[in-house]
């Protein structure tokens, strides 16, 4: 399974790769030669534009919540395949109607395990958050902290859109090199005698 | 062409659209088709299992785009505005060839009791069942001339149900996958009568045009090897070709002018640039699909018909119906999957009439490959829907599991309908279309018999768990829409004439599954086909020296 790279790798480090995006290498050359070693530390700690919705906390919360929809076991899962990437992406585009229900629905999902569990979701151990996550899945969570979107509504939503991610085409953000379809042993494209498997390469 | 008056304006480029102005134009008769979507091809979204025709969930692949919004009606009094990629829209399409550009396919005869219903069932209390005005038997040349020119594989041969036919179909069967298989044995040992599912789909070249070439993702998806046979494809390009007929995409009707002498004069629309344009004709065929034609009709306002043209007696966008799909699903030891495109290979027709306690019934069948996305949400009841679990019954069970599924035939209900919403308008400020209604019960409760049946034969087949799926109480039409200006002989309780010609405007004609009295245990599509060549024919008969006579 050497092909599937955890993902969020490149993420830890201010890659150069990211800088040069950012446009940000040659104001750092230019900055240099003035001798401005100040500007250059106010500029690396720029913050980066990970997301184009989520704010860097509620998209940690949300790995974490697609990572138990769909775990990584001897096979990737949602964190290792780009589900944020899917939903971050698709909020901007064909499910924008859903951003008020992520941004609310998050909230009150932090507040409900720090309600029930006292502790956020990301510190509980994996039997922790799949109980509170069958909390939220089942309705039961403290109605005073839900309204719209419900809690069921909401674990529903987040369930539809990481299933899309993972299993949709890779171009939409999630099922990063057509992992699920490894996993299941289909090949790709998708005619019979053609069955050349063309994943993009990590 | 001129853009000036011509004989015919048709409007919608689907199955009933594209044959009649094929067979217009073909008699010589100028003919203008004006068609809301635009022409589609399989590269525009490839096989994207996120936007196709069965799952929208980011877009819709074959129109309408949310210039379109309709409204539904959930809890009693509950209206709420939906967009096309939202089941509760009951979207066909909207593009040339319409629904048959990303259909399956399945290219079915009605049966003869199926034009029968009232008099073989009676009339439940609730629904507004009836007769067709019009024979299996006249209808039978017209299917016949759909499955040649458009364009069928299959084989009746082991179908004891069927409807007699005159001709063998003008392509061999599709042979059974691993699936067919095992189920056509299963079947056999259950004194049933499998045979093989006709499809609008080349089993050997034919018409110029490829042999399919069995790709996994083929129901709801444009076909990359033009195997797969719509009006798009065959009637429409003659139509053009005859030299007579002019297509125009991206043109959205919105009224059809009824002067005071009940004569239509033409049909007003938006052009491509949203510019409000009039086509003049001698006369106008509406082929908008079930749910658009009736909007199309109650729009079309004048002095003669102060509630929509044809609409006197409040039966335009009445009797709106689809199919109660039931079934069952199953899983397996063996792998059942053999990624042989589109899936859908067997079919029993013993459940379509003459069940025990039940009203009408179902044709059953294998279904179509599900994309793993689809699969997703396939689980049987208490099963989890995420977790390890997810996981691991995705791995275990996508290649062992096989889904029977019946478009079990519907009551018509009065009150399943489509009218026009008082206040919500589309893009061009035209008013939209509001749905509600709830199906008859008797549909549920044949449903429930039909996914018995499915279960019956799962388990046959060798299933180690199965279970089935009933339909709800909401009525959904989607892509099988029909039945709101049902044809008869009464102007009191129908809309048009046996010929789709409107009961008191002699030169409009509907020609799509609007007219459906009843829709059949069946897919509808080989039905509106032929039904085209119906009406079309009834014109072209009627057309001398220049006029409609």
């Amino acid at each position: 399974m050497s092909e599937f790279q955890p993902l969020h790798r490149e993420s830890r480090g201010f890659s150069r790769r990211t800088a040069l995006k950012l446009g940000i290498v040659g104001v750092i050359g230019a900055a240099s030669g003035a001798g401005s070693t100040a500007l250059v530390a106010h500029l690396a700690k720029a913050p980066r534009p990970r997301y184009r919705f989520f704010t860097e906390d509620e998209a940690a919360l949300l790995i974490e919540i697609c990572d138990q929809i769909i775990p990584q076991d001897d096979t990737p899962g949602a964190r290792e395949t780009g589900a944020i990437s899917y939903i971050d992406r698709q909020l901007c585009g064909a499910l924008v109607r859903h951003r008020s229900a992520y941004r609310q629905g998050l909230e009150s999902f932090r507040q409900t395990c720090k309600a029930v569990h006292g502790a956020p979701f990301e510190s509980l151990a994996t039997p922790g958050k799949i109980e509170a996550l069958r909390l939220i899945e089942s309705g039961r969570a403290p109605a005073g902290l839900w309204s719209d979107p419900s809690a069921a509504g909401f674990f529903g939503l987040v369930l539809a859109h990481t299933m899309q991610s993972f299993y949709g085409s890779p171009k939409h953000g999630g099922n990063r090199n057509y992992a699920s379809y490894h996993m299941l042993g289909l090949d790709y494209p998708q005619v019979a005698g053609q069955n050349r498997y063309k994943g993009p390469s990590t | 062409m001129s853009p000036g008056h011509v004989n015919a304006v048709v409007v919608g480029a689907g199955a009933g659209g594209g044959v009649v102005a094929k067979e217009l134009s073909e008699a010589g008769l100028s003919v203008v088709i004006l068609e809301r979507g635009d022409w589609v091809s399989f590269e525009t979204y490839g096989q994207d299992e996120l936007i196709n025709q069965r799952t929208t969930v980011l877009g819709n692949a074959y129109g309408p785009d949310d210039r379109s919004p309709r409204v539904v009606e959930g809890a009693p009094g509950n209206w709420s505005v939906v967009m096309p990629n939202d089941g509760a829209y009951n979207n066909n399409a909207a593009c040339v060839g319409s629904g048959t550009v990303s259909y399956g396919a399945m290219a079915w005869r009605y049966m003869e009791k199926d034009f029968l219903m009232r008099s073989t069932y009676g009339r439940p209390e609730g629904s507004t069942l009836e007769d067709w005005p019009l024979t299996y038997a006249d209808l039978e040349p017209c299917y016949e001339k759909a499955e040649r020119e458009v364009g069928v594989s299959g084989d009746m041969s082991a179908n004891p149900f069927a409807a007699p036919r005159r001709s063998p179909y003008p392509m061999p069967a599709f042979a059974y996958n691993r699936e067919g298989v095992m189920l056509e044995a299963a079947a056999k040992r259950l004194g049933l009568h499998p045979f093989p599912i006709p499809m609008l789909r080349n089993s050997v070249p034919y018409g110029g045009r490829n042999a399919c070439i069995h790709n996994r993702y083929c129901c709801g998806f444009a076909c990359p090897n033009n195997a797969k046979n719509g009006t798009q494809n065959t009637v429409i390009p003659r139509a053009i070709a005859s030299g007579n007929c002019e297509l125009r995409t991206r043109c959205t009707a919105y009224e059809v002018v009824v002067d005071d002498h009940a004569v239509a004069r033409g049909v007003r629309y938006f052009d491509g640039d949203d510019r409000a344009q009039y086509q003049t004709a001698d006369m106008v065929v509406v082929c908008g699909g079930a749910i658009e034609t009736a909007r199309l009709l109650l729009n079309s306002k004048s002095k003669l018909f102060p509630n929509g043209a044809g609409n006197r007696y409040d039966w335009v966008g009445r009797n709106l119906q689809g199919h109660a799909y039931s079934g069952a699903d199953g899983l397996f030891e063996e792998e059942t999957f053999d990624d042989v495109g589109p899936g859908a290979t067997v079919a029993v027709s013993d459940y379509s009439h003459g069940n025990p306690g039940v009203t009408g019934g179902a044709m059953l069948c294998n279904e179509f490959i599900r994309p793993p996305y689809g699969f997703s949400g396939m689980r049987p009841p208490g099963e989890p829907s995420w977790g390890k679990a997810h996981k691991d019954f995705q791995r275990r069970f996508f290649k062992r599991s096989v889904s029977l599924r019946g478009p079990v035939q519907e009551m018509p209900v009065f009150d399943v309908r489509a009218q026009i919403d008082p206040s919500v308008r589309d893009h061009w400020g035209i008013p939209v279309v509001r749905l509600s209604g709830n199906r008859h019960p008797l549909d549920i409760e044949a449903g429930r018999f039909i996914a018995a049946r499915a279960e019956q034969w799962l388990r046959e087949s060798g299933a180690i768990a199965t279970w089935r799926n009933i339909p709800g109480k909401g009525a959904g039409s989607g892509q099988h829409q029909a039945g709101t200006c049902r044809m008869g002989s009464d102007p009191k309780t129908s809309v048009t004439n046996r010929f789709g010609q409107l009961h008191e405007v002699e030169n409009l004609f509907v020609a799509d599954a609007s007219l459906h009295v009843t829709n059949g245990g069946f897919n509808p599509a080989l039905t509106i086909l032929a039904l085209g060549y119906w009406v079309g024919g009834h014109i072209k008969g009627r057309w001398k020296g220049g006029a409609l006579t």
